[in-house]
């Protein structure tokens, strides 16, 4: 039965008491799919009744148009035993690399629903709204004292959309400067997907720096890319470098390129998405970044929500402010208030309908404050302190590519696994079978069969212990050879492993009626 | 500190099992010109409680829209959030998941989205939906994108008003394009068109004929993309069956305005599209058991795989906005949707009726729940007068006018009050 | 017999008269796996050497496909599209597109059976 769908095998099942099967057992639910249930009579919401006005819009009226329709106490239930489906940072240990996957206190939620921030418009008169702009002022001025970067713009509305907003910068900055000749981006292999996509769209071709002998880029490397066309790299407009990188490592040689790049004239793109092992600690402006985004759903504890919103602002260094996406927040004695369209003419432009993920800036805010500047200082040498003390006990057990210390992440491989047939992929399911969300697999893409782990500094020892043991128990049945197991977690699972080549190569992206 | 676990002892434990002396030792790679001396020049930490005193005075210097009559629309509307909505999105395995990239655990995360895209789908009268963009407007640029990715043509031609924010957005995207492609007027439609856009209700509140668009796109062989920034207006307006592409906003559904975000952009489009749309995507499959299940699927359109060659450089959805619509509209139903769009458009015509009654003349010969209104006076000053009374008349616009929105959170008090103090500071 | 050659992005080039016929070898075909899906170009398209004509995707990975000579697409194997299996090295049933030569001189350089599988060889 490949489609637990209730209302058509219902009858079947009831006459059979003794092979009823619907999936349901204990505290372990099936759950069908909204359109799969009875249409109710009336809907979950009671609304005002209608006076029968004649329609002004000039047209028909909407004919059917398909939605389920089903009582509160059932919408109740469905979403609820789809969420035990789940697994969340606050159910167990999270270790994504990269993601930053920390507690996500509730103080921030209950701050961003208070009435004053949850129920204003993006365009009431600037005079309504001074609270809701001081927020974002502060967190302007937050986010530039960490980075040490003294423009904030708070627009972009996730990672990769700061990113965007970063380049487009750079791209403005050098368009007003006249430096149309640049129209290369460095980036290193090892580099997040999006960095290159992001080039590519602000209309920059992209050079690849190697990383591959040291998980770093190295002054030659990074020289060889520079100067491969130009002998003083006077195509290159910027480069873009995640620091600490994508292997977890902090890129020792950072002083000598930057310098490399901005005596060619290059802005250093920074992707902020490791921040977490830096914040409050060292400051990316003192280490020669000219622009970097910040990811609030990492660093500051913003929820993922299965996806986002996320949020990412961009902290830009003076040379660069003139041209970052507008509207930024402005002070004038004690009054706030937006910048207007074109106000600043070399501005990039607007990136998003409104001024930012507005809900996110109070909760980022609510945490930075709950931290302040001696918590924040922990919260990296924690992060970093986590991460190191799982190198360091597993590094006997897995292949560690390059040399440590590690920032706030580690990264293993496969390696020693692969000569029992046990691959990165099967230590991430049997992770699963033992309650444990994965690490991230296959990414960086500089080695094979990459596991990179964040423990984050919201675990506790015992915590990261267990997480160590289970990894051992791993390696020991790998090495013991008998290894189906391993092939076949997850089993405790509501789904085992999914067929993604099906859904790939028959796309069925929703339901249909008699589909 | 009550969000660090750590204890002394186990700090001290983990450096000696590291065998470093201390945690600074671990950031050798650092140049020592990037450290702050002792700490950054910030408060130090506080308690909850504090935290929510600062915070709670800056929120109560907004005026938030219980406060007083509300008429401001524009791209981001005023409705009721159901008490369950907030519930669902709150719960820590929803809150608190990743993206849903381990599907053995994720798959209430994965078919809640199969829900939002069927039901965007079905809003929209398309084939498929993608499972949200950050906003309407971000959403827009995209259509334009990929249809100049499916055409191979780079013009595209906004042919109605547009919400202004949305054509800023498009032409700060564009600007990347370094005037190879271009935007322009609906008098420029030719056979280097990648596509029409077309937003209805338009900025100023009037629905759209698609028919005429679908012709005039026809004729040269563009795509025709229907924007909404209000996508209650499907409950009542027909489907733009006609279109390639509807994208827009989804606010209204299960979000607070919240200062203007996070929203919710949407995107639907034709099967034949599937491969050129951006964004993430959510499909049926069965598991090693033969039990249907969903995944994440034609990643390799993503940039975590094609990189230089995505489709797009999105990464994230709006994940928990997604599913705050897909609980609304869940409790909605059918009947519902429907239900509230007419009541929203009833309000409206409350609103423009009391308008004319009281001597104002009214623009739109049709509408949904918005319209421009004319004033004797300058309507930027109008406004502002009016907060000070309380009141959020809507947007002032050119030449003396305004546009204002009603949805079922308008009182007729609201209304009542709202016209006659217009009266008198108009008089 | 008719001249096969191949390119070091693990394209196969049969060349009949003037018209060449292009797919992926096998080894391409074992390194991207489970395919899903095929992108096809449209016959008429003129392409320059080294550009890419069609994108071949897994589950995991699109990988471009890569013109080794200048040339306008005079055929396209519309069959491939629902039976990606017969997307390989089968010189027969496993062509993508037939390009007219512009430039027979294209075809220089081009690498032989034997050193083909020697280049091979060198990657693992």
């Amino acid at each position: 039965m490949s489609n637990l769908a209730y209302n058509d095998n219902m009858d079947h099942m009831m006459s059979d008491a003794e092979n009823f099967e619907d999936g349901n057992r204990g505290l372990h639910y099936e759950e069908n799919l909204l359109w799969e249930k009875g249409h109710s009579d009336t809907p979950g919401v009671d609304l005002p009744s209608l006076k029968g006005t004649k329609s002004r819009t000039g047209q028909s009226e909407r004919k059917n148009v398909g939605l389920p329709q089903v009582s509160e106490p059932q919408v109740m239930r469905h979403f609820v035993r789809l969420s035990t489906k789940n697994y969340s940072i606050d159910s167990g240990f999270f270790p994504l690399g990269s993601c930053t996957m920390k507690h996500n206190p509730r103080l921030n939620e209950k701050m961003a629903r208070l009435k004053g921030f949850a129920s204003i418009h993006p365009m009431q008169p600037t005079q309504t709204v001074q609270g809701a702009l001081k927020v974002m002022y502060d967190l302007q001025n937050w986010l530039a004292e960490l980075t040490g970067l003294p423009a904030v713009c708070l627009t972009p509305a996730a990672g990769a959309h700061g990113e965007l907003a970063g380049i487009m910068t750079i791209r403005k900055a050098h368009e007003v400067q006249g430096n149309t000749h640049k129209d290369v981006i460095l980036v290193p292999d090892s580099a997040h997907g999006t960095n290159p996509a992001t080039a590519v769209m602000c209309g920059f071709k992209t050079r690849t720096i190697s990383t591959k002998e040291t998980g770093r880029v190295s002054v030659e490397a990074f020289k060889e890319a520079l100067y491969k066309q130009d002998p003083e790299g006077k195509d290159v407009a910027g480069m873009m470098v995640t620091n600490p990188n994508t292997c977890g490592l902090f890129e020792r040689d950072i002083q000598e390129i930057t310098d490399l790049l901005h005596d060619a004239g290059g802005y250093f793109y920074c992707d902020g998405a490791n921040f977490n092992a830096l914040v409050g600690k060292i400051r990316p402006g003192d280490f020669g970044v000219d622009v970097m985004h910040i990811n609030l759903h990492k660093t500051f504890s913003t929820p993922h929500g299965g996806g986002g919103p996320g949020s990412g602002p961009i902290c830009v260094a003076p040379s660069l402010q003139d041209y970052m996406p507008s509207p930024v927040v402005l002070k004038e004695g004690t009054a706030y208030r937006l910048e207007e369209e074109g106000e600043r003419e070399t501005s990039c432009g607007r990136l998003r309908g409104f001024q930012g993920q507005f809900g996110m800036h109070v909760r980022a805010l609510s945490y930075m404050m709950s931290h302040g500047a001696d918590g924040l200082k922990q919260v990296s040498e924690d992060a970093v302190l986590n991460a190191n003390y799982i190198l360091s006990q597993l590094k006997d057990d897995y292949h560690a590519p390059f040399e440590g210390p590690c920032m706030h992440e580690c990264l293993f491989t496969d390696k020693y696994q692969k000569e029992y047939d046990v691959t990165t992929l099967d230590i991430a399911k049997t992770l699963i079978e033992y309650g444990m969300h994965p690490m991230t697999v296959y990414f960086p893409l500089v080695v094979s069969g990459a596991m990179l782990v964040e423990p984050t500094e919201t675990e506790s020892k015992d915590a990261l212990d267990r997480f160590i043991s289970v990894m051992k128990m791993i390696a020991k049945k790998a090495r013991s050879g008998d290894v189906t197991e391993l092939h076949n977690y997850p089993k405790s699972t509501p789904r085992h492993r999914l067929d993604e080549v099906k859904a790939a190569r028959e796309p069925k992206l929703r339901w249909k009626k008699g589909a | 500190m009550r969000y660090l676990p750590q204890t002394k002892k186990g700090r001290s434990e983990m450096l000696e099992a590291i065998d470093v002396s201390s945690v600074d030792a671990l950031y050798s790679d650092v140049p020592k010109s990037a450290f702050v001396k002792g700490k950054v020049n910030l408060p130090d930490h506080m308690g909850e409680l504090e935290v929510e005193r600062m915070l709670g005075a800056y929120a109560n210097e907004n005026h938030a829209a219980p406060d007083g009559p509300f008429f401001l629309g524009a791209g981001t509307y005023y409705h009721h959030v159901p008490a369950s909505v907030d519930h669902i999105i709150q719960r820590s395995e929803f809150l608190t998941a990743y993206t849903p990239y381990q599907p053995e655990i994720a798959q209430g995360t994965l078919q809640a989205i199969y829900e939002f895209q069927t039901m965007v789908a079905q809003v929209t009268g398309q084939d498929v939906a993608n499972s949200s963009l950050y906003d309407g407007a971000t959403a827009m640029a995209e259509a334009a994108l990929m249809a100049m990715r499916v055409t191979r043509r780079k013009k595209v031609v906004l042919g109605n008003k547009t919400h202004p924010h949305y054509e800023d957005v498009l032409k700060s995207y564009f600007e990347n394009f370094r005037g190879e492609a271009t935007i322009e007027g609906p008098q420029d439609i030719d056979d280097q068109t990648a596509c029409v856009i077309i937003q209805s209700p338009d900025f100023y509140g009037s629905p759209e004929n698609y028919q005429i668009w679908r012709e005039k796109c026809d004729a040269v062989g563009a795509l025709l993309v229907v924007v909404t920034n209000e996508i209650l207006s499907l409950g009542l307006l027909p489907a733009p069956e006609e279109a390639d592409i509807v994208c827009g906003e989804a606010q209204s559904i299960g979000l607070p305005m919240s200062f203007g975000g996070p929203h919710l952009g949407f995107f639907a489009c034709r099967e034949k599209y599937i491969r050129q749309m951006p964004g993430r995507l959510c499909g049926e499959t069965v598991d090693a058991s033969g039990r249907r299940g969903f995944v994440l699927t034609l990643n390799t359109r993503e940039q975590h795989i094609r990189r230089e060659k995505a489709t797009s450089n999105i990464c994230t959805n709006q994940g928990l906005c997604a599913l705050a619509f897909t609980v609304h509209m869940a409790l909605l139903g059918e009947d519902g949707f429907k239900h509230l769009a007419k009541l929203n458009h009833e309000k409206a015509c409350e609103l423009s009726d009391t308008l004319e009654n009281a001597g104002f003349k009214v623009e739109n010969e049709t509408f949904f729940n918005e319209f421009v209104v004319e004033l004797p006076k300058n309507s930027n000053e109008i406004v502002s007068t009016l907060a000070e009374k309380g009141i959020i008349a809507g947007l002032a616009l050119e030449d003396n006018k305004l546009l204002v929105s009603a949805t079922e959170m308008t009182a007729q008090e609201d209304i009542q009050t709202f016209c006659e103090t217009l009266k008198e500071v108009c008089a | 017999m008719s001249n096969v050659k191949y390119t070091d992005d693990h394209e196969w080039i049969k060349i009949e008269d003037d018209t060449a016929w292009i797919g992926i070898t096998t080894y391409a075909r074992h390194a991207l796996g489970d395919l899903v899906f095929l992108e096809l170009p449209e016959v008429g398209r003129q392409l320059n050497k080294g550009e890419d004509f069609a994108v071949v995707e897994s589950v995991k990975a699109a990988s471009e496909i890569y013109t080794p000579v200048t040339g306008e697409i005079v055929a396209v194997n519309d069959n491939l599209a629902d039976n990606l299996d017969d997307l390989k090295e089968d010189l027969d049933k496993g062509w993508i597109v037939k390009v007219k030569v512009s430039n027979p001189e294209d075809l220089e350089g081009l690498m032989d059976k034997s050193s083909y599988d020697a280049f091979v060889e060198g990657l693992d």
